[in-house]
């Protein structure tokens, strides 16, 4: 397993190697950046770090969300409409970087491949980026990224799913640097009731594959939920009911306290599933 | 209406060098979730299988014959020929297909594909409706259960293909988010499909998409293009100078272009939307001014802002309102065997009139940008000219859009239904 630190800090292998180490699962949080302004959404996300997340995932609002249920989407949406840019997200990245936890960038294809993938990897790589999440991306149209990531050090983190076969699964994680991120359920970004089994099927083939950690995204929005999937998961991605806590709230400052309180349920969570 | 010259092929933005499967030249690919992937391949080998199996064939040619009506015909218009400089004017008659467009070809082979796998339900995408109406066609000929994804501009414009689709036993779910077009029924359809992809199939109504939608569906219309070819060698002796279909997605150019591709000396004619003009912006010619990117899983030209962003596409016609065009269509481009031109709201509609008051036959709005293209073509290649031009549709669905257009209702009509009083129903003159 190598790690990639990005420019200086810690690395995202770093920080699942010590939390495997304290014996629980890691806690990765999503926000997109620019909701409900540039400024608001990295507030949002130093507040998390100091709430106990220990990676950050950083989102770059698209047009066109297609892995993305209402939530996500809505936020993504008001971003775009109030002027976010794809180069915001070099700020956010930098003010995650100095408030401690190292910050992957969950990003469609089409931003990053306008930007220009090696010029986008520097530009990362230079604002204290950890890496990327690519959900539209498979490895095996990633020819360019992996040569870029490759080339600033970057983590790539592509995705496996529950309908995967063992051989994409396995040329998936080959492909992976960092984590895995396994999907939990077939279906898009958004808090479910309950998480099923899907998840820990997923999670024990990937780990059949890989010795990568192996992360597991979609669906959770409680800390009961975060403890169940951290019993078998190396970390636990939170997005949609971390970002409703912005979009339901009547002002920045109400939503960031309820988001210190999700955040510090989950971070308990994770830390009693085992 | 401008003639485009090929951009620098040049562009810089090619993933990897390819020699792919599902790749025109740089085009194409396959960017979606990995969720997506397997059904992706399940799909891919059924059609493999069945494009070579008698069964499937056999199955699909007499559905064709027996239920979609093809072969279709072919029909020359001389009357409106004298308006296209004299050159011969052939159209392929694909409106005369059940359910009015050529998108039944395509339709009909997916809801094959779907039993054969075994799947239960299909889910769609629609613009104009031509497409949703073809798919809950065929999901009430084969009994499977339909969703038709829509954006919620194009059911308010297209709101008598709402009702057919509904008719058929289809669930009709409008789209508002994003442009609440094509592009975001899209998005919805996708998002449905990854979530019910065990028992669901998507037929995907255009040649875009990840692989194989693109190849599949232009290989479903690929009838188009070997009737026509052998229909007008028969009519008229020799091959035509000139195909001419219109292009959103690109289905029914690349289904009549494609038996025509090793014919070099025949020229390959799209025609785009422009809109209100591409100088402002309100336009679908991808191909006069966008550049290469990825969307709804295909790497293509594609309208975008700087950041990579999506633009929002304008057309009079919801069917070719679309940001992005099919990858086959982008390689054709580059290379230089098909040439690209747009047709403006305005130009596409005087065709529109033109060929309802000169051959008695009213063209759907998208396949009127063919014929302003053909009415420029022919004026270009004079009275020595044989062209051939892709009649996709035909216009009964867009009769509101044209209505309004062309001031048809008289003002003090009142459309039936919603008069509030006895004796307010009008005069009886032209209604909707």
């Amino acid at each position: 397993m190598s790690t990639a630190t990005g420019t200086t800090g810690i690395g995202v292998s770093d920080v699942l190697a010590r939390c495997r180490e304290e014996n629980r699962a890691a806690l990765v949080g999503y926000l997109p950046v620019g909701f409900p302004t540039v400024e608001g959404s990295i507030a949002a996300m130093v507040a998390m770090v100091e709430a106990g997340v220990d990676i950050v995932e950083v989102g770059i609002p698209y047009s066109d969300p297609l892995m993305d249920g209402p939530v996500i989407a809505y936020a993504a949406d008001q971003a775009l409409k109030h002027g976010v840019r794809v180069g915001d997200v070099f700020t956010a990245t930098r003010a995650v970087r100095d408030a401690g936890a190292p910050p992957l960038v969950m990003s469609y294809w089409n931003l990053i491949l306008r930007h220009g993938p090696t010029a986008f990897a520097t530009d990362l790589a230079a604002a204290g980026g950890a890496g990327i999440i690519t959900p539209d991306l498979i490895p095996d149209e990633a020819g360019e990224w992996i040569a870029a990531s490759d080339a600033s050090g970057l983590d790539r983190v592509f995705l496996v799913a529950p309908s995967s076969t063992d051989e994409r699964i396995a040329s998936v994680t080959e492909r992976c640097r960092g984590f895995v991120y396994a999907v939990s359920h077939m279906g898009v970004t958004g808090a479910r009731t309950s998480m099923g089994d899907a998840a820990s099927v997923i999670v024990s083939r990937t780990k059949a594959a890989t010795d990568l950690p192996v992360c597991v995204g979609l669906g959770v929005s409680t800390g009961a939920q975060a403890a169940e999937v951290a019993a078998y998961a190396d970390g636990v991605i939170v997005g949609s009911a971390l970002v409703r806590c912005l979009t339901e709230a009547a002002d920045l400052e109400s939503g960031i306290t309820v988001l210190r309180a999700l955040v510090a349920e989950l971070a308990e969570g994770v830390r009693s599933g085992r | 209406m401008t003639d485009q010259t090929p951009a620098t092929p040049a562009h810089g933005l090619v993933p990897e060098p390819v020699a792919r499967p599902g790749r025109f030249g740089d085009f194409g690919g396959r960017y979606v979730p990995e969720a997506l992937i397997p059904a992706l391949e399940e799909l891919d080998e059924a059609r493999r299988k069945a494009m070579v199996d008698p069964e499937f064939l056999g199955e699909l040619e007499r559905l064709h014959r027996t239920y979609t009506g093809r072969p279709s015909i072919i029909t020359e218009v001389p009357r409106f020929a004298e308006h296209a400089g004299g050159a011969r004017i052939i159209l392929k008659r694909e409106d005369l297909n059940h359910t009015g467009s050529h998108k039944i070809n395509n339709v009909l082979a997916q809801a094959l594909l779907t039993k054969r796998m075994g799947k239960s339900r299909v889910i769609a995408e629609t613009g104009a409706g031509q497409h949703g109406v073809a798919t809950a066609t065929a999901a009430a000929l084969m009994g499977l259960e339909c969703v038709i994804y829509m954006g919620k501009v194009d059911t308010e414009r297209q709101a008598l293909n709402v009702a057919r689709m509904r008719m058929l036993g289809a669930e009709v779910r409008p789209v508002p988010t994003g442009s609440a077009t094509l592009k975001d029924a899209i998005n919805d359809a996708l998002r449905d499909w990854v979530t019910n992809v065990e028992d669901t199939h998507y037929i995907l109504g255009t040649v875009t998409g990840p692989h194989p939608f693109p190849e599949m569906v232009r290989d479903f219309h690929r009838i188009i293009g070997v009737e026509a070819r052998a229909q007008v060698l028969d009519t008229a002796g020799r091959l035509p100078d000139a195909v001419i279909a219109c292009v959103g997605g690109g289905s029914n150019a690349m289904g009549i272009f494609h038996r025509f591709l090793d014919d070099t000396d025949v020229r390959l004619i799209g025609v785009e939307a422009g809109g209100e003009g591409v100088e402002g912006g309100r336009h679908a010619a991808r191909f006069a001014a966008s550049s290469p990117g990825v969307l709804h899983g295909t790497f293509s030209y594609l309208m975008q802002d700087d950041d990579g962003q999506t633009l929002e596409s304008h057309s009079i016609s919801a069917g070719l309102d679309y940001p992005s065009v099919g990858p086959e269509h982008a390689h054709l481009r580059d290379t230089g065997r098909a040439e690209y031109r747009y047709a403006t709201d305005e130009q596409a509609m005087k065709a529109f009139e033109l060929l309802c008051r000169t051959e008695g036959i009213i063209p759907a709005i998208e396949s009127a940008h063919a014929l302003a293209g053909a009415i420029e073509v022919g004026r270009e290649l004079g009275p020595d000219a044989l062209l051939l031009v892709n009649l996709s549709g035909r216009g009964d669905k867009d009769m509101h859009t044209a209505a309004e257009y062309f001031g048809l209702i008289d003002g003090d009509a009142v459309p039936p239904g919603t008069a509030d009083e006895p004796g307010a129903e009008g005069d009886g003159r032209t209604q909707l």
